[in-house]
């Protein structure tokens, strides 16, 4: 039985057989509408997350299985003191898969050292966020074609943002990825990033403060918030916030065939007026986030040839 | 330098970095032990400056690779019919449970007291431990 609690538990080719799966669902949906029936979800959210609970939840349904599972800690046993060992014990008898959200590092690997179902982890604090990453991965393979040889802007918080970690640490697998690492000089990526994943696997990058300048070569820029909270002081922001909003000028230097994805929620990086570009793919992206999570699901629960 | 008495059997834990043998004493619960323990510290050293040393008499029966996280420069002498029988160097264990704690506030370990706190070595030649939890570091001295 396999988990997924790291974006890197996957092996490239375990990768690519679930993108491969993810695709087949997109073209022919109704092929696997009945899929999982008779299985069951549960979505084990310790805190809030609307769009993943929800994404999860639209994926099980339309694989034609059932989804059961608590969406705030206050709603839970945990209220109650239940340790998560304990719980996952008790909803392995439950269902058949899990898909588990919590704000506490690492509470999603206890969970898998517990469990007799498999568990996926739907986001653990700052730290890993895998079906987000697979999500980035599947909507870069679906629209390029291809996951390695481009140069891929990544732009905003880049110190905190964990899909950012995520993606960097996924995207340097594959041959020839160069990154332009967009942000403010307090929000760069974390050091270790920079020596024992960039740095060590000599991965061509350059560190920037200029989103516009650095338009031209990117084929993706993948877009995150900076938040007004991360800044020392007050008059860094004003004078940076507005550099790492995109909008329809700085997208006039776009190359033709770029695309923008963004992990979402949004809130004012990227101007409303970019939404109707072609090259705005934020929106496809959460759809295509369902579709991986499906193939995701039938490899787990070893529906498919992609099993895990 | 101070003398301690010559041991016929046991083990000498030397080259502990000055200050740090009550910390491996606690450790290893030496005061659980019915036999004579010498703690010297501040000892000369012509490595070091200055070290400590922990003297153990009799037979002891435990994993000493363990102080090899917490201080790699340790080394170990046995003792047998006042000979130094073996000289043992640490090599650092895979994983280590309960040795180090994660620190890091936002980790599952942090609300969960009864979970242990496992480590496991992602790198051995700059000493890293990871947590098999959060993957937050703990570098060995």
């Amino acid at each position: 039985m396999r988990h997924l609690i790291s974006p890197l538990d996957l092996s490239v080719e375990e990768l690519e057989h679930i993108l491969c799966l993810g695709q087949e669902i997109m073209e022919s949906p109704e092929k696997f509408s009945h899929i999982c029936e008779g299985k069951k979800l549960a979505t084990l959210f310790y805190e809030p997350s609307t769009r993943t609970r929800l994404s999860f939840e639209a994926a099980m349904l339309n694989l034609g299985g059932k989804v059961l599972g608590f969406s705030s800690a206050d709603s839970s046993s945990a209220s109650k003191g239940e340790s998560v060992a304990d719980t996952i014990r008790v909803i392995s008898s439950y269902a058949d898969i899990c898909a588990m959200r919590h704000p506490k590092e690492g509470a999603p690997t206890v969970a898998a050292m517990y469990s007799e179902i498999p568990v996926i982890n739907a986001g653990d604090g700052g730290h890993n966020h895998p079906t987000q990453t697979l999500t980035d991965l599947f909507t870069i393979k679906t629209l390029m074609g291809r996951l390695g040889n481009m140069t891929v802007g990544m732009c905003g918080d880049l110190k905190f943002g964990r899909t950012v970690h995520s993606l960097i640490n996924a995207m340097v697998r594959y041959p020839n990825v160069r990154f332009v690492l967009i942000s403010p000089q307090e929000l760069k990526i974390p050091d270790y990033l920079r020596k024992e994943v960039l740095d060590q696997k000599n991965i061509e990058y350059v560190e920037t403060d200029q989103l516009e300048q650095n338009m031209p070569k990117l084929d993706i820029l993948y877009m995150t918030r900076v938040q007004r909270e991360r800044f020392f002081n007050e008059e860094d922001y004003i004078r940076l916030k507005d550099s790492f909003i995109l909008d329809a000028n700085k997208m006039k230097y776009a190359k033709k065939d770029m695309f923008v994805l963004h992990p979402l929620p949004r809130v004012n990086e990227i101007a409303t007026e970019v939404d109707n570009d072609p090259r705005a793919v934020y929106f496809k992206q959460a759809k295509y986030g369902v579709y991986v999570r499906m193939a995701l699901i039938m490899a787990l629960l070893g529906l498919d040839k992609a099993k895990l | 330098m101070l003398n301690i008495g010559v041991l016929n059997e046991g083990i000498v834990i030397d080259h502990i970095q000055a200050g740090g043998a009550m910390k491996i004493y606690e450790y290893l619960n030496l005061e659980k032990l019915d036999c004579s323990v010498a703690i010297i510290k501040n000892a000369r050293s012509n490595k070091m400056g200055k070290k400590d040393i922990i003297k153990i008499e009799g037979p002891f029966d435990i994993d000493l690779n363990v102080l090899g996280v917490l201080d790699h420069k340790i080394t170990i002498n046995i003792i047998k019919n006042n000979e130094i029988v073996e000289k043992k160097d640490l090599s650092l264990p895979e994983r280590v449970t309960n040795i180090i704690r994660c620190k890091n506030p936002r980790c599952i370990t942090s609300i969960e007291q009864e979970l242990p706190h496992t480590f496991k070595l992602t790198d051995r030649e700059k000493r890293i431990y990871r947590c098999i939890y959060c993957e937050s570091k703990f570098r060995g001295k």
